[in-house]
């Protein structure tokens, strides 16, 4: 199987989709020329600028008129050029898209993707490097699936598209060149819902999703030598969560640790530590734990800040490490 | 290995007047884990036994003072070595069997930091169970006060619950500690928890204490300690030894004093209380359901000897050689007899309070003494003794005065008599008391007197009386 980077599987995937469907488009803001990000680098030679639209600077209509489209049969893939500057659009995806099927009693769906690129890749400070998935984690309706490999961006990306309602899809700007690996030539999808266990283990339990899977890996390998074993639960989709896969993974070691890069309060990991206490409390064998950045507004650039405020392997090893010994 | 500082754990300055201390009993054992301010052991004073806090967090390593050995303020009486970062310390014995070479990564990483989520460090987790660990233990029937716990400050955890499981040890326990079954073990380990923090190794080989079936003591309370003898083992000869608890000795020292130093004058009156039993059944049950306490004659009593006290002040007073020392607050020390010793807490100010107040502080008095929890502050202060004598049944008694006293009243059993009235005879509640009296402050005229507007009081209770 060959190996391609974590944006060449979102590029295949929309260019193999666009070969398939017909009625699969992208737009956004460059995206013609590739987007600032080369996500959609070479799709306008391939299909035409009918099929890859250069929108204004208006995240707003970039989703309303995705939406539109969507509902009138079509299979639009919006991308955000940052998932910082989706806000203005926050208000079609939480009251338009995520609300069509339920307000039309079924007779109208929104298979729309909104493509999210999030995270901080160092350096980017307040604007590019925002984790905003805890804005519409709440939202009933949405589908929010978050990718950490190449295999899991491209097959995600493809179930996105043929899913019929509205998916939000949040790829980690850091994972873009720097994660790598083995994708199959062949068509698959990556179910929607499903997480995936990318590391068995007995002593502690890391959940976690995006370019933080890589770091709890990387802490298991660290700590395997120290005696430590670490089973790491890659969520993979938000929304809905695998609530079974969840509750398995804790009951197999009993200490949870939680860990994203969205800041704690209010985010994912609360929503995922409160599902474990209602429903799997007899498992734990610790209190569960969330390692996230602190509760500032964003990011700083200048390194000192930037690195006390950013996840690396090292934060993710101490904290497995502590729970460990309790 | 972590730092170890050892400190000197000395009798504290409990009070003004007192030098020293006995030390009646050693809740503490060498080798055992000390939290800061829990009970190391009882001391006795010349006031109360008290319980001894650690000041300081550690393992107790020697015991400098035995039980029943006096120590001056300030002198130690044992040596606590603190630990500065890790509670895991190889140092404390029965910890180090269960620190094996495969946990080793967790005192190198407790070593390694000392922030973070381990800031639980130094406190001991033994007793405190996980969810994970209470349902495997009540599936398997596993007792978890013997179960090593290799977690953070010795929790069991529940790889450790599976481990002891997967060797099988969980099996041979139930017969081992006598218990019917699974869950019956369980339940006790769970029940037991401050048992097993404190010795969660040792339960099965704590020796059986002998109850004594003769001799005065009864039961043992409060706790006495045993002093040994040496060689009287010869018990043939039916005479038993019963030893001298510094309780006891304290008691006898006060006796001693008081009727030494004091020309004790003893008088007597009878009083008619019908109409305060009709009053106290008319009241009782109201009273126990309002306030969930016993409405007992002894608050009354204590309201008529104030009222009266503050009459003739004189009553409330102390020979100090040159001089007569009159005290301005009334506060009423209360005799209250357990079954090997009589002590004396006080009721402060007892002049400002009501009978409700009054019957409330006599509950938690009571309730204080026969449970041993009396402080040195509920014992200073007293002025004058009320004894209800009538609670074991005496109608007459002769009291010695709770010295440096002036005076010490008796309350003595109410008894139905044939009483004449108006030439008549009817049967009437009455009551004697008794005063004994330090004959250098007060003489026949002025205790008549006293006694006299205390029977006035005592009788002048009737349905219309307030408590409150």
């Amino acid at each position: 199987m060959p190996v391609i980077t974590y944006l060449e599987g979102i590029r295949s995937a929309m260019r193999e989709e666009m070969e398939r469907d017909p009625r699969v488009f992208v737009l956004g803001e460059d995206v013609g020329k590739g987007g600032v990000l080369n996500a959609t680098k070479g799709l306008r030679d391939l299909f035409g600028e009918d099929r890859v639209l250069d929108t204004p600077l208006s995240e707003s209509a970039i989703v309303g008129v995705a939406i539109g489209a969507a509902m009138y049969g079509l299979r639009p893939i919006a991308e955000m050029q940052f998932a910082d500057f989706i806000f203005p659009a926050a208000n079609q995806i939480i009251s338009e898209a995520a609300k069509i099927r339920y307000r039309s009693n079924n007779d109208w769906s929104c298979p729309v993707v909104i493509r999210a690129p999030y995270g901080a890749t160092g350096g980017g400070s307040l604007y590019h490097s925002q984790c905003p998935e805890s804005v519409f984690f709440g939202t009933p309706g949405l589908k929010i699936v978050a990718p950490s490999t190449a295999f899991d961006a491209k097959g995600l990306l493809k179930a996105a598209v043929r899913d019929d309602d509205p998916v939000l899809y949040f790829e980690h700007k850091k994972c873009y060149l720097s994660v790598s690996d083995e994708v199959p030539d062949h068509d698959y999808e990556v179910p929607i819902g499903k997480a995936d266990v990318k590391r068995e283990g007995t002593d502690v339990t890391v959940i976690t999703y995006g370019m933080t899977v890589h770091y709890a890996l990387k802490a298991a390998d660290v700590l395997a030598k120290e005696g430590v074993d670490v089973h790491v639960l890659d969520l993979r989709t938000l929304q809905p969560l695998d609530r079974e896969a969840i509750l398995e993974a804790t009951a197999k070691t009993g200490k949870v640790l939680i860990v994203h890069e969205d800041n704690k309060t209010g985010g994912v990991g609360a929503e995922i530590a409160a599902l474990i206490a209602e429903e799997a409390f007899d498992e734990l064998d610790a209190p569960i734990r969330r390692l996230c950045p602190p509760d500032v507004p964003a990011v700083a650039i200048n390194p000192v800040a930037e690195s006390f405020f950013l996840l690396n392997p090292d934060k993710v090893a101490d904290a497995i490490r502590d729970l460990a010994r309790y | 290995m972590t730092d170890v500082k050892t400190t000197p754990i000395v009798v504290p300055h409990l009070a003004e007047t007192i030098v020293s201390a006995t030390v009646a009993k050693w809740l503490k054992r060498p080798g055992d884990r000390v939290e800061a301010y829990e009970p190391i052991c009882e001391l006795f004073t010349d006031k109360v036994n008290v319980e001894m806090p650690s000041p300081v967090a550690g393992v107790l390593v020697e015991i400098l003072v035995p039980e029943g050995r006096q120590a001056a303020v300030g002198e130690p009486i044992c040596v606590i070595a603190e630990e500065q970062a890790d509670s895991a310390s190889p140092n404390i014995p029965g910890r180090s069997a269960a620190l094996d070479g495969e946990e080793s990564f967790r005192t190198a990483a407790a070593a390694a930091e000392g922030g973070g989520l381990g800031r639980r460090d130094g406190v001991d987790m033994r007793a405190r169970y996980s969810p994970a660990v209470l349902k495997l233990a009540a599936k398997y029937g596993v007792d978890l006060t013997r179960v090593p716990g290799t977690g953070l400050g010795g929790r069991v955890t529940r790889k450790d619950v599976e481990r002891y499981i997967a060797e099988g040890r969980h099996l041979g326990q139930a017969s081992a500690n006598g218990r019917s079954g699974p869950a019956d073990s369980t339940a006790s380990a769970v029940s037991d928890k401050t048992a097993g923090a404190a010795q969660p190794y040792s339960i099965a080989e704590m020796p059986k204490v002998p109850v004594r079936t003769s001799g005065l003591h009864l039961v043992e309370h409060p706790p006495t300690p045993r002093i040994e003898i040496e060689g009287h083992d010869d018990t043939g000869r039916g005479e038993t030894f019963i030893d001298v608890t510094p309780m006891r000795n304290l008691i006898a020292s006060r006796m001693r004093q008081s009727v030494a130093e004091i020309p004790h004058a003893w008088t007597m009156i009878e009083v008619d209380v019908t109409n305060l039993v009709l009053l106290r059944n008319k009241l009782k049950e109201e009273f126990y359901r309002q306030e969930g306490i016993n409405l007992t004659y002894l608050a009354f009593v204590l309201k008529a000897v104030v009222n009266a006290i503050k009459d003739y002040p004189i009553i409330n007073s102390v020979w100090a050689t040159d001089k007569i020392i009159v005290k301005r607050d009334i506060n009423i020390s209360l005799a209250v007899g357990t079954e090997d010793a009589v002590l004396t807490p006080v009721i402060k100010n007892a002049d400002q309070k009501n009978i409700a107040g009054l019957a409330r502080e006599i509950d938690i008095l009571t309730k204080k003494a026969r449970s041993g929890k009396l402080t040195l502050e509920d014992m200073q202060g007293g002025t004058f003794t009320v004894n209800n004598t009538g609670s074991f049944g005496s109608i007459l008694s002769y009291p010695i005065i709770n010295y440096p006293q002036a005076a010490i009243l008796t309350f003595e059993s109410i008894v139905k008599r044939p009483v004449v009235i108006n030439d008549m005879i009817a049967v009437r509640s009455m009551v004697n008391l008794c005063l004994s009296l330090d004959h250098r402050i007060l003489d026949g005229v002025i205790c008549g007197r006293f006694l006299q507007r205390v029977k006035e009081n005592l009788e002048s209770f009737g349905p219309d009386t307030q408590l409150y």
